[in-house]
């Protein structure tokens, strides 16, 4: 038993934070949710310097072959700053995807640019009308002479906009299937928008859209096993971003009870408040303890449903708990915690949104108890 | 970051395992998966047979007949105890009195009193809380006076847990009324319950049991040979045994077989014609519960590594234990109770043979429970020590 983070584990984590403190302030984050484009190129290049886009893909592919745990501090860190690249997306879902399911040609085709900033991926997954499915239904892709074609719609495909090629997750009459597609490519069109916690999303058409046969990632219709991999590794990683986002909120409350006076005496020493923020740290720390195990079960390969379980497990918490912590967080600021002023009303969009990414927890209470 | 426990842990843990199955007498852990009351004798015995092991008194220091054991191990062994249904033995001796005498005693109190804690020869129970003095313990007012030799006794304790078994019960008391802080006038005197003066009166609490008492004491003469520590230092005691170690009280062993047996029952019972586990909304509050107890279980196996690698306890962080630990137990005990549905309603003593034995213990059960969040420092007072010495509020 040991919960303590390896040297470099630590020394990764505390230069991503000190980047983020620096470059990635609340100020210059509300510049780069403003921008045109949504997201930071500056922070994707150094995040790919820093080798977090290299650290989960294996060595074959010139990654570091490190699992969740090694990302685990990284994504608290990036939840504190609330960061809104795509990180997640690319990391945890696409990369993981290509990773695992793609040939040789086109690993080399996608993951050294993944590795080097240069190249973005998007995960296509969500359908309109099916909440948190994972299996596609209305996006459907039918054999064409060797080639495919495409035609359906997702949602919500979060840096779909930034990215070069989708992984998009579509029915054949094997099954579910992923096939690689170019955002450029004739009959995919996007329409962009924004989430209510600053991340840049498109929903996708995709009318009549043909792709080559090496589109085609994986075998055909044996997609399934590996998108609920990599949503489970992607959740677990997103559980240890919000243990940062409440501590975020956890802090940035303390500090407000403690100089903010009324009545002649800082609202700190108010025991009906004192007792709902010692509520607002142990569910942070017990979220914590979620998080811990969520990241060592889906990093541990022998036993798929024990990660299911765990992540399932691990989410409901972290939605349960972010739920709490940024309630209260907003109501012990009063007034100006409703405000787009503070970082605390942005960091309860994050929550907030947190709380249903990849499932809410009624999604998670059912898979749970289906596994258990 | 690895969360298993060490091939040598793992080893410890069935030898643990293995042993208990051997040597727990199965009426006592009948009596304790039951959710029934044990007689002293059953302590007694359960006692004995733990010390014949040498296992009484792990914590204790090896001279003392400590097993010299890391703090992982007693966790395991606590932990194996609680799955077991091994009853576990009452504190107030092997793990409050003895440390306060292995801290402050003289040679001749530990002669005389730690030897007959390990072998289980005396039960002691703990005279602290008064009815003026709970969470404000400093409060206390029973009067101890010298005159002579001797202490003169005159007050009243309450919530004796097992006060009516007591052989010996360790007590604080006010010697100095006068003293400017209330905390400088309190001593912590050790009294014979068989001293004239004394009387035990029983607390019968909402389930029908009595597991609690209020202790009277009418001039009651207590030889000054039984006091510890310094006259007026009582309060310098009683704090280093708020202190000490902590980190069952989350009861995560306890929480696990009883969510178990909970499963099992929620499986018998029918509802619509179909086993009440698989009701959505039931189904729901289970994994909740069981969620939260996975959470409490890797919290203090975080604190158990923290202690591990500094050497240091988790300080007021372990008071979230008690609150979590105790709210799991509450969530559980509730659960049971609603499994039962109407064979909750019953009231055991004058129903006999309408619900099974163990059904008819299911609403005493929650109804006792509640006891939790308020004993051993109710979860407000834990929030307090949280938010001074975590929050810094």
């Amino acid at each position: 038993m040991n919960f303590e983070l390896t040297q470099e584990q630590k020394q990764l984590a505390d230069s991503v934070s000190k980047y983020l403190i620096n470059e990635y302030s609340f100020e210059k984050r509300k510049a780069i949710i403003s921008s045109e484009s949504g997201v930071s190129a500056a922070a994707w290049q150094t995040f790919a310097d820093m080798g977090l886009t290299a650290m989960t893909l294996s060595e074959a592919d010139n990654g570091f072959g490190g699992g969740a745990i090694d990302l685990m501090a990284v994504m608290e860190a990036m939840g504190e700053a609330l960061v809104v690249e795509p990180f997640l997306d690319n990391v945890g879902l696409a990369g993981r995807l290509v990773s695992r399911m793609g040939s040789d040609a086109q690993r080399a085709k996608l993951l050294p640019g993944l590795i080097d900033g240069s190249e973005r991926l998007a995960f296509a997954y969500l359908e309109q009308g099916h909440r948190y499915q994972l299996a596609p239904q209305l996006t459907l892709a039918k054999s064409n002479a060797g080639a495919w074609v495409l035609n359906g719609r997702k949602c919500l495909v979060t840096g779909a906009a930034s990215a070069r090629h989708l992984l998009v997750s579509a029915l054949t009459p094997q099954g579910a299937s992923l096939f690689i597609v170019d955002t450029q490519a004739a009959g995919v069109e996007l329409n962009p928008s924004r989430t209510v916690d600053g991340f840049r999303v498109a929903d996708v058409a995709f009318s009549n859209v043909s792709l080559h046969a090496d589109a085609l990632l994986g075998d055909d219709g044996a997609a399934m096993p590996f998108i609920e991999e990599a949503t489970d590794f992607a959740t677990a990683l997103l559980c240890a971003e919000a243990v940062g986002a409440m501590k975020s909120a956890n802090d940035a409350t303390l500090d407000y009870v403690k100089q903010r006076k009324q009545f002649g005496v800082p609202i700190a020493s108010f025991q009906a408040l004192q007792h709902r923020m010692v509520e607002m740290y142990i569910t942070t720390e017990q979220a914590r303890s979620m998080a811990i195990l969520a990241a060592s079960k889906v990093d541990d390969k022998t036993n798929a449903s024990g990660r299911a379980r765990a992540v399932s497990a691990a989410k409901i918490k972290i939605a349960d708990a972010a739920r709490l912590v940024s309630q209260e967080s907003v109501q012990l600021h009063g007034g100006m915690g409703m405000t787009e002023e503070l970082k605390v009303s942005h960091t309860f969009r994050r929550l907030t949104m947190i709380a249903q990414q990849f499932g809410d927890a009624d999604h998670h209470l059912e898979r749970y108890a289906d596994l258990t | 970051m690895d969360l298993n426990y060490s091939q040598e842990e793992t080893k410890f843990r069935e030898e643990v395992h293995h042993w208990l199955k051997i040597n727990l007498p199965e009426d006592i852990r009948q009596k304790v998966i039951g959710y029934q009351e044990l007689t002293k004798e059953d302590y007694q015995r359960w006692h004995k047979i733990l010390a014949a092991k040498g296992w009484s008194v792990p914590h204790w220091p090896v001279e003392w007949g400590g097993t010299g054991w890391d703090m992982t191990q007693r966790y395991i062994y606590d932990e194996e105890f609680a799955l077991a249904g091994a009853p576990r033995l009452p504190p107030f001796g092997p793990a409050m009195c003895a440390p306060v005498l292995l801290k402050f005693g003289t040679s001749a109190q530990k002669e005389q009193f730690l030897p007959r804690i390990r072998e289980g020869d005396d039960f002691w129970v703990q005279g602290y809380s008064e009815p003026g003095a709970g969470s404000d313990l400093a409060a206390v007012k029973t009067r101890a006076e010298r005159v002579g030799d001797h202490y003169v006794i005159n007050g009243q304790k309450i919530w004796t847990t097992l006060g009516q078994h007591g052989d010996w019960i360790f007590c604080l008391v006010r010697t100095d009324p006068q003293a400017e802080k209330r905390q400088e006038g309190i001593s912590f005197i050790l009294m014979n319950m068989k001293t004239p003066g004394i009387t035990v009166r029983p607390l019968i609490l909402m389930d029908g049991g009595h597991e609690v008492n209020e202790i009277f004491f009418d001039n009651v003469k207590v030889p000054v040979q039984n006091l510890v520590f310094e006259e007026n230092k009582g309060w310098t005691v009683a704090k280093y045994l708020l202190g000490h170690e902590r980190m069952g009280s989350g009861s995560v062993g306890a929480s696990r077989r009883e969510l178990a047996a909970l499963r099992t029952l929620a499986q018998r019972e029918l509802k619509n014609g179909k086993p009440l586990i698989e009701d959505l909304r039931f189904k729901d509050k289970i994994s909740r519960v069981e969620i939260e107890l996975d959470a409490l279980e890797i919290t203090s196996m975080r604190f158990l590594d923290q202690m591990r690698r500094t050497g240091q306890a988790p300080g007021a962080d372990v008071s979230m234990l008690k609150i979590r630990g105790t709210e799991v137990q509450q969530m559980i005990t509730e659960l049971a109770m609603q499994a039962a549905g109407p064979n909750a309603q019953p009231f055991v003593s004058v129903s006999n043979g309408v619900v099974d034995p163990f059904t008819s213990r299911l609403t005493p059960r929650y109804l006792n429970f509640r006891k939790a969040s308020i004993y051993a420092g109710s979860n407000e007072i834990q929030r307090n020590i949280i938010a001074k010495m975590s929050l810094g509020l």
